[in-house]
């Protein structure tokens, strides 16, 4: 789509947003405008990036991500950054209809003006939003069709580690950590815009190719068996490595971003300032993508979240803390940051979140700390897996007493909800293993009226369907057909019900198992599911994370269709067990993990063999710090007590302190 | 068990009231009511404004909303009062909470409340409605037969539902203004109750009663509310029997 008033490249389109503004839903998540936004000048960089993070504003502006990112690069003199998410139908057909293309909130840019278009994917199910940002950006969907006027389409987030499903869609995918990634890709475009753009729009995705860190699709052919498995992945050209690497952040307090965290206007689903404390995870849970391609552990000191807190709330005005990572309890000095925060921001409205679904006493003594002011409604424990037998399998070592001492302590100290998570659909899991589910949900409900002496204890189930990941031990595994998962669910939920003493103090909530089938493709998937994504889109497919833009129907008749001929199927690609010898379609793409310890701790999980972590026990040869030359970054450090800050004196708004 | 009672916080008392009259301009006409709220609570405290707190578990700052202009609509004109903990001094005040607040929210005044029927006061708004593609003499030729009924009953969907009500009583005024013969502005004065009459209701009844479709979205701005004047067609400023002399 191109406008019809020939619009100068990096010119704003507000003018004409605007007209379109009064009749759409909630238009000022349109606006920009926020807080800490940045807007430069466009001629007065050389590399331009648009970032998307491809769901709506109020999901999308929150992420962490592309808030790093778009520092990082503004802070660059010779770069640019703008942030561009998913509009609604509504707006995308009004768009349509007076030719307004896929705008950044920032400065109102057209997406197709910049260099870069980094789109980060913490879900496979954006990958229809994609598409949709792309059309209206007047960029071809295919890569191959797209010339030297077109940004490079740049893949980010977790979704990246198996980008082949959009293969076909991206010049290009980035895996790991974008801080220094992100950089490296600016300095490649520089060079190549002032070296006089040598080999055009390949040229420059050579270059980034022969980094070996960047993963260039169109320079890889794939080869299929007659049977529809991966014979081979290889590079098209000589000079093109076999495989890439991602990218692993070492030392992150020499990375405290975001310095200056965008407030919104519009309200989002996080309303509260974010900090990272860690990131990467090694307790081993063999679901867990996030645990596996994040590796290793590296800590943010104690002094280095406190700064970035006090900063942070003196620029957003935010009054809540989340403190973030992957498993928040695990912090080596977490006892001691969240009495040092709960204690400098006693007196002040400020109120602190530590999201940490562990289970263990010690969890709800940090609980107990960061609600010192609060009300202590809730607190959720992550078991994951319904029966000790299930939990051997998964490596999430807890077992029954474990939880039930702790929701005794929740329990005994105020909080009257616990919420549980689980998963259904795990490898080797029988109904009899989702009933215990019901089970321990009585034990919780049991211990919490004996702890209280009260009936007023609730405890909420909340059950997601399991989908396998690459990169991760199950990525081999058999996914639950969507009828056997809603079945089991389904008798769950009749356990619960029949149940006259607790029944009515638990709650249930899961989705139905369809949607998990759709992932589990998007997961999974190879090249050739690019052709369903791109079927699908066609019928209408957007917005596929939200239950009510979501149809099963519409992508099963998409792969149907796109398929058609192929010796494989929506079942083939999730619901088939793979064997240790066939072509993974990531094979090619190293997150450092060494495939032979996969498959063994995917061994050790059919034997129901548990593994510890290493950041207490010796290494265990994932692969992850040989391979990628890194190393466990964690406290204690020793710092116990939190310099007081010396806090800015006040503003001068008081009558007593002011020259009158 | 004492375990789910509110903390004692020592929440300190509100010594002062500053009422603030600002503006929501440009692309800032877009945020709703909730929207400004959010922005408001949270330039206070990057202003350090000494807010006072409301107690219990949950403690809010001390904030009154008056009469906000709709979502869509630019206002020059916009009340709200904030109680404060410790005394400040209203011009640094402004001028702080100006510097804090997002582009297109512009604090135009800050008074110390000296009376205590702020809300009454407001008894009517001016707006101005700029009509882009509607020609003058068309828009007037619409307002004339406005005023000349007696009622114009239309429709609009609230929160509790589709409610009817009258748009043609509460509008005290009705004429045109400017010079673009592409662009007709009509000044709109209308006097407050319930349902508020908006904008938009009257462009609905010129609508019915004249058949005058804008082939643009209008442009509404809130340009003054106030206590109606002696001739009861315009307002005078609700500050001013809080300013000193």
């Amino acid at each position: 789509m191109t406008s019809p008033k020939n619009r100068q490249r990096g010119a704003s389109l507000f003018e004409d947003l605007e007209e379109l503004l009064p009749f759409v839903s909630k238009p000022i998540q349109y606006v920009g405008g926020e807080v800490n936004s940045v807007i430069k000048e466009w001629d007065d960089v050389s590399v331009r990036w648009a970032l998307m993070y491809p769901d709506a504003y109020e999901v999308g502006a929150p992420n962490q991500g592309v808030q790093i990112l778009y520092e990082v690069i503004n802070e660059r003199e010779d770069s640019l950054a703008e942030r561009t998410y998913s509009v609604w139908p509504d707006l995308e057909a009004l768009m349509r209809e007076h030719s307004v293309p896929q705008f950044t909130v920032d400065a109102h840019r057209a997406v197709g003006d910049f260099d870069a278009f980094g789109l980060s994917f913490s879900t496979e199910l954006g990958y229809t939003n994609m598409l949709t940002a792309l059309d209206l950006a007047g960029i071809p969907l295919l890569a191959a069709d797209r010339d030297a006027s077109h940004p490079i389409v740049i893949a980010g987030g977790h979704a990246a580690f198996n980008p082949e499903p959009i293969a076909d869609f991206i010049d290009a995918a980035v895996m790991g950590d974008g801080e220094e990634a992100v950089l490296l890709i600016t300095d490649i475009i520089a060079g190549w815009k002032d070296a006089g753009r040598p080999g055009g729009r390949e040229g420059l995705l050579l270059e980034l190719a022969l980094t070996g860190s960047v993963y260039v699709p169109c320079f890889y052919d794939v080869d299929y068996l007659p049977d529809g498995r991966i014979q081979r992945v290889a590079p098209s050209r000589p000079d093109v490595p076999w495989r890439v690497r991602k990218h692993t952040l070492m030392d992150l307090d020499a990375w405290p971003y975001p310095k200056a965290p965008l407030v919104p206007l519009a309200e989002t689903v996080h309303e509260r300032m974010s900090v990272e404390i860690f990131r990467g995870c090694t307790r081993g849970c063999r679901f867990c993508q996030a645990g596996m391609i994040t590796r290793p552990v590296r800590e943010r000191s104690i002094t280095s979240i406190a700064e970035i807190v006090q900063n942070g709330l003196e620029k957003t005005g935010y009054e809540e803390v989340g403190l973030l990572s992957l498993s928040s309890a695990d912090h080596s000095e977490i006892a001691d940051v969240a009495r040092n925060l709960a204690d400098r921001y006693e007196d002040s409205k400020v109120s602190l979140s530590l999201p940490s679904t562990r289970v263990d006493a010690f969890n709800v003594d940090l609980a107990n700390e960061l609600s010192r002011n609060g009300r202590r409604s809730g607190l959720t424990f992550a078991p994951e897996g319904g029966s000790e037998r299930m939990r051997k399998v998964i490596n999430k070592q807890v077992t029954e007493e474990d939880l039930i001492r702790t929701v005794t302590t929740a329990y005994a100290g105020g909080w009257r909800q616990v919420k549980l998570y689980f998963m259904c659909g795990l490898p080797t899991e029988t109904d009899e293993d989702v009933l215990q589910i019901a089970e321990l949900a009585r034990e919780v409900i049991k211990a919490g009226r004996e702890a209280t002496g009260s009936r007023d204890i609730r405890c909420t189930v909340s059950i997601g369907g399991f989908v396998p990941k690459p990169h991760t031990p199950f990525q081999w595994a058999a996914q639950l057909d969507h009828e056997t998962t809603d079945d089991r669910l389904r008798k769950l939920r009749e356990a619960i019900r029949a149940d006259r003493q607790f029944g009515k103090a638990i709650g249930l909530r899961y989705h139905d198992g369809k949607p998990g089938i759709v992932e589990g493709l998007l997961s999974r998937g190879d090249r050739r599911v690019g052709a369903v994504i791109l079927q699908a889109w066609r019928d209408g497919a957007r917005f596929d994370g939200w239950s009510e833009h979501f149809s099963f129907d519409r992508w099963m008749t998409a792969a149907g269709v796109a398929l058609e001929g192929e010796p494989v199927d929506v079942d083939w690609f999730t619901t088939r067990e793979r064997e240790r010898t066939e072509v993974l379609p990531w094979d090619h793409l190293d997150s450092g993990l060494d495939s032979e310890w996969l498959w063994d701790d995917w061994q050790d999980a059919l034997a129901e063999v548990g593994v510890e972590d290493c950041r207490w026990t010796p290494c265990f040869d994932c692969g992850v710090c040989d391979q990628m030359d890194t190393e466990i970054q964690v406290g204690p450090t020793g710092v116990v007590t939190l310099p007081m800050p010396t806090l800015p004196a006040r503003n001068p708004v008081l009558a007593a302190a002011s020259d009158t | 068990m004492a375990r789910n009672l509110p903390p004692d916080r020592n929440v300190a008392p509100t010594v002062q009231k500053l009422r603030l009259h600002y503006a929501k301009r440009g692309r800032l006409r877009f945020s709703s009511h909730r929207d400004f709220q959010r922005a408001l609570e949270r330039a206070l405290r990057r202003a350090d404004i000494p807010m006072a707190y409301s107690a219990g578990f949950h403690p809010h700052p001390k904030v009154s909303y008056a009469n906000a202009a709709p979502t869509g609509v630019a206002s020059e004109a916009e009340y709200v009062e904030i109680g404060v903990a410790a005394e400040c001094v209203p011009s640094v005040v402004r001028t702080a909470l100006d510097d804090a607040l997002p582009e297109g929210f512009v604090v135009m005044d800050v008074v110390a409340a000296r009376t205590n029927d702020f809300v009454q006061r407001l008894e009517a708004s001016v707006w101005q409605v700029e009509l882009p593609g509607v020609a003058p003499k068309e828009a007037m030729r619409a307002a004339a037969a406005f005023l000349a009924e007696p009622e114009v009953i239309v429709e609009r969907l609230t929160k509790n539902g589709m409610r009817t009500f009258d748009a043609r009583s509460a509008v005290l005024l009705l004429e045109g203004a400017g010079t673009d013969p592409d662009c007709a502005i009509l000044t709109l004065v209308v006097r407050h109750g319930t349902p508020s009459v908006r904008p938009d209701d009257v462009l609905l009844a010129l609508r019915r009663v004249a058949d005058l479709v804008p082939p643009k979205p209008p442009r509404v701005t809130r340009l003054a509310q106030g206590p109606l004047d002696e001739a009861g067609t315009s307002v005078t400023d609700p500050l001013d029997p809080d300013r000193p002399n």
